[in-house]
């Protein structure tokens, strides 16, 4: 497949596809981390995950809007405060949603998929009401337009460049709140033996909530980023879900950098197949792949060994 | 008798009698074809949520991937089909007569080898059993094997249902694609379009769903059922009583495959088609909620959850398709928070004493049913591989 | 008796045994015999390895050296349900039996017969399996109770169904995490008593903390400290060692 292009066009192809695919990767490590948080760290399965990122992205969208038609003088940095109001849209409801539903359910992972599949039926539908069903966009300020010209061939869009810097940072951000800081030492305390965390006078309760809403709450900053490169839709968040997943499963559910190395992966072979094959072709190959290894090492890429 | 008193309890031969009658009385009489048609609809679902009951219910192990089977049983079916419908006189006006008219839409020339031995109905009835069990066999033996189960187990059969559907929606030339595989018309020369047929293939249905309750009372009756239940409940310790777990999680799997794909096959034939939204994870993770509502615990609860959601699917969607989605959302955290034993709960607690003192004169007396499960069953402790 | 002279006599050698997780060694280049008709049992303060031997003997936990022979036989390479049918049972620490099934049904599934899919199918519940499973029953103080629910049984209940659940097995090698934990202290004597009379014709292991149960049904003694053996012998012998003293007094 690759006898039509010379060596340069070859490069070029693959400089340009792994472009695309680190914004791929920016964009799975978004909604990875919040899910690596919630899943890797508390065990629990949040199906309705894709949707709090799509409130993300509806929130960004409402202040697009609302900025450019009263405060226009403002447009050119709405985006960073839309953010924030994105992770505290969605921090919120996914600590009313830990409140009222999961921590109901901790004992039962099983039961806890198929309820937070109810929630993410019903925030579509409430999408969907609200916002109609057609996909929208936001508009972006003038300095996160155009492209950097790199060679020739080779251009990087600076709405790119812009949300892998985010991705960066938010990590970097993750980090530090759970390797860190004292809420991530009680988290983790808390994963590992509740009953002697609550002993040593950890709110075990208060750390569940707090944990799930900052991993709800970072799926609303990965909405928000995901309005610059894609529009959104009721359902978009749906389409991800199963990705984000494996990516967390295959990255071995515990590990940070695991989490990143499978979204790089995943991404990397995504995009590029895709300029050789159909884009659904390359999907399924990727997740194939992945799924394939998965079954030949359930823990995967990183992970502890423990003893028993 | 004595083997019928073995295999069925006083109440579950009432359970069934009335499934029977529902089934080849009730419904024939009181509904036109074209609702009954629908009603047989359903009921194919009901064979994969009879296999959950088995699979969930008793062994613990969670399925998003049901669909999968129940497509590969639906296609089989239909690829039988669509060859019998693509006579080269039937499709004379396409560029190459004589193959399915999808292919000839994506330019494709020749019969796909893999189409080829469907054109035998023995090859597509053995297949429809077969594939699913082979397939479900893979799967199973590859991660149960490797003590994959629990919330992993789920996720991956859910990526399995992912993967395919985007390859029968991608691969449109041999698949049909988004549209799946339409216009199908006769069975051996016998038109399974008119009336007649539909009635024919609903009792048919209606007598296959009967045999497969009463292959799955087998099973449960037997000591595989209750192994069923010690695997959900206390995995480590079946394991130290001498037993390959693995194989008994293989087994259940594929059985629950099985059932599915026959439930696939016969969907095909009563309504005419088959398509990728029938395989995907959206059908997939709402036919575990058939099983759910009927109490996931119980074959005959299966049977009414899943006419009852599907009812208020078709009823609802119909009126207000707006509230069907919040309707099912809530459905699903309904059965999860409120009433984990769904119908067959319901039930126990309230219709079955009335039911025992009705038919109480005399006779053997059995034990109770096992009390119902405590909410937290999961059979989640040995979920993680490498913990 | 305790002479190393020639190790196949024995019923179970571990020999260089050794498991690492992360380069933390749990056990370390251990070697331990079983007797024939002995109860052995093994203490130690916590983290000392003893559960990881027992998991190691019985397949939970692969070795990462050594070797484990059981009436000649390399148990390193099986897998936990062929250990098992090799005549090797396993309690755990915490009572592990089937709360949703009745009493008689625990019993039943243990019963040495159609473990495979297709016997568990074809499973009869005849009149052999109906006398075992009471005389075992009668065995474990639970012969009153075969029709209840496993779940409504008191602690010490549990622990004896998990014992009989092994027993109806017929082990040769009987491995006990624990038995008397959380039992009081009549049942604690029912238990001794009850281990003196099934040790006739088998093999017991016994992880124990409990010293007083220790001394009642001990014929030799093995004391583990980070994963290595620290002094073995009868009950008097280790109480007397000052390796001993020293790790349980002067830490």
């Amino acid at each position: 497949m690759f006898a039509d292009y010379s060596w340069t066009e070859l490069g070029s192809i693959f400089a340009m596809q792994g472009f695309a695919g680190l914004i791929l990767f920016s964009v799975f490590v978004l909604m990875a981390l919040g899910l690596a948080i919630i899943f890797g760290q508390m065990g629990v399965i949040n199906m309705a995950h894709g949707e709090f990122m799509i409130l993300g992205a509806y929130v960004t969208y409402l202040c697009s809007n609302i900025v450019e038609t009263y405060i226009p003088s403002l447009f050119g940095i709405y985006f960073f405060f839309a953010m924030a109001l994105a992770f505290v849209a969605a921090g919120a409801l996914g600590a009313l949603v830990e409140w009222s539903l999961i921590r109901h359910l901790y004992k039962r992972p099983l039961d806890t998929l198929l309820a937070t599949w109810g929630l993410s039926l019903i925030l579509q539908q409430a999408y969907r009401s609200i916002f109609g069903a057609r996909e929208v966009g936001v508009s972006l300020p003038n300095w996160l337009l155009g492209s950097v010209p790199l060679t020739d061939i080779i251009e990087i869009p600076i709405n790119g460049i812009f949300v892998m810097v985010l991705t960066l940072v938010i990590a970097i951000g993750v980090y530090f709140i759970l390797f860190r800081s004292r809420m991530g030492m009680q988290t983790r305390a808390v994963v590992q033996n509740r009953v002697m965390a609550g002993a040593v006078g950890i709110n075990t309760e208060k750390v569940d909530r707090h944990t799930f809403a900052l991993g709800c709450g970072i799926a609303g900053i990965a909405g928000s980023a995901f309005t610059m490169i894609g529009s959104t839709g009721p359902t978009a968040g749906q389409l991800y879900i199963v990705d984000t997943f494996l990516i967390v499963v295959f990255g071995g559910a515990a590990s940070l950098l695991g989490t990143i190395a499978s979204s790089f992966a995943i991404s990397q072979a995504q995009s590029t197949m895709e300029f050789f094959l159909s884009g659904s072709m390359a999907k399924v190959l990727t997740l194939l792949t992945v799924v394939g290894i998965l079954m030949l090492r359930p823990e995967g890429l990183f992970s502890l060994k423990i003893r028993r | 008798m004595t083997h019928v008193k073995s295999l069925l309890s006083r109440q579950e031969l009432i359970g069934l009698l009335v499934v029977a009658a529902l089934i080849f009385v009730v419904m024939p009489l009181s509904m036109d074809i074209f609702r009954l048609n629908l009603f047989g609809k359903y009921l194919t679902y009901a064979f994969v949520a009879i296999g959950l009951v088995l699979c969930w219910g008793k062994g613990g192990i969670l399925s998003l991937g049901q669909g999968v089977f129940f497509g590969l049983g639906g296609y089989c079916m239909a690829m039988y089909l669509k060859l019998e419908a693509s006579t080269p006189e039937a499709t004379a006006i396409q560029s190459t007569p004589g193959i399915p008219d999808f292919m000839d839409w994506n330019q494709i020339t020749s019969l796909p080898w893999f189409w080829e031995p469907f054109n035998s109905l023995t090859f597509t009835l053995l297949a429809i059993l077969v594939i699913p069990t082979l397939f479900a066999f893979v799967i199973g033996a590859a991660m149960f094997k490797r003590r994959v189960g629990g919330v992993y187990f789920a996720i991956i059969t859910q990526a399995i249902a992912a993967i395919l559907t985007i390859l029968i929606i991608g691969q449109q030339g041999y698949t049909g694609g988004v549209n799946g595989i339409t216009d199908l018309r006769t069975l051996k020369g016998w038109d399974i379009r008119t009336d007649e047929a539909k009635y024919v293939l609903y009792y048919v249905n209606g007598g296959l769903l009967i045999a497969v309750l009463l292959l799955s009372q087998f099973v449960l009756k037997s000591k595989l059922g209750r192994l069923l239940v010690a695997v959900r409940d206390k995995e480590d310790r079946v394991r130290f009583s001498g037993y390959d777990v693995s194989n008994i999680k293989i087994f259940v799997f594929c059985f629950a495959a099985v059932l599915s794909a026959i439930g696939g096959a016969m969907f095909t034939l009563q309504v005419g088609f088959m398509s990728p939204s029938f395989v995907g994870i959206v059908p997939s993770i709402e036919m575990v909620i058939f099983c759910a509502v009927g109490g996931r615990l119980s074959i005959f609860g299966a049977v009414y959850g899943t006419l009852l959601v599907n009812w208020a699917k078709t009823t609802f969607s119909e009126i207000f398709p707006e509230l069907w989605l919040f309707g099912l959302g809530g459905l699903f955290i309904a059965v999860v928070l409120v009433f984990p034993n769904g119908l067959s709960g319901l039930y126990r607690s309230y219709l079955a004493p009335l039911v025992d003192r009705l038919i109480s004169r005399g006779g053997s007396s059995y034990p109770p049913e096992p009390a119902s499960p405590p909410p937290d069953l999961d059979g989640e402790a040995n979920a993680k591989p490498a913990e | 008796m305790n002479t190393i002279s020639n190790n196949t006599d024995f019923l179970l050698s571990i020999e260089s045994l050794s498991v690492s997780f992360d380069g933390f060694k749990a056990v370390n280049d251990l070697n331990l015999y079983v007797d024939e008709n002995e109860i052995h049992v093994i203490i130690g303060p916590n983290g000392a390895g003893k559960t990881t031997v027992l998991d190691l003997i019985c397949g939970r936990t692969k070795a990462t050296a050594g070797s484990i022979k059981f009436r000649k036989k390399e148990l390193t390479q099986l897998r936990e349900h062929e250990i098992v049918r090799e005549g090797v049972g396993r309690k755990f620490q915490n009572p592990s039996i089937y709360e949703d099934l009745t009493v008689f049904e625990n019993l039943e599934l243990s019963f040495p017969r159609g473990r495979s899919v297709f016997g568990a199918l074809t499973f009869k519940r005849d009149a052999e399996v109906t006398t075992r499973v009471r005389e075992i029953a009668e065995m474990v103080f639970l012969d009153a109770l075969l029709n209840m629910q496993a779940a409504l049984l008191s602690h010490g209940q549990k622990q004896w169904l998990e014992i009989g659940m092994l027993l109806i097995q017929d082990p040769e090698l009987l491995m006990l995490d624990e038995p008397v934990a959380g039992m009081s202290v009549s049942e604690r004597k029912q238990t001794a008593k009850l281990l003196n009379e099934i040790t006739k014709g088998r093999s017991v292991m016994v992880v124990e903390h409990d010293m007083k149960f220790v001394e009642d049904i001990a014929h030799r003694v093995t004391v583990l400290h980070q994963g290595k053996i620290l002094s073995e012998g009868s009950m008097a012998k280790v109480q007397a060692d000052p390796k001993v003293i020293d790790v349980y007094l002067g830490h």
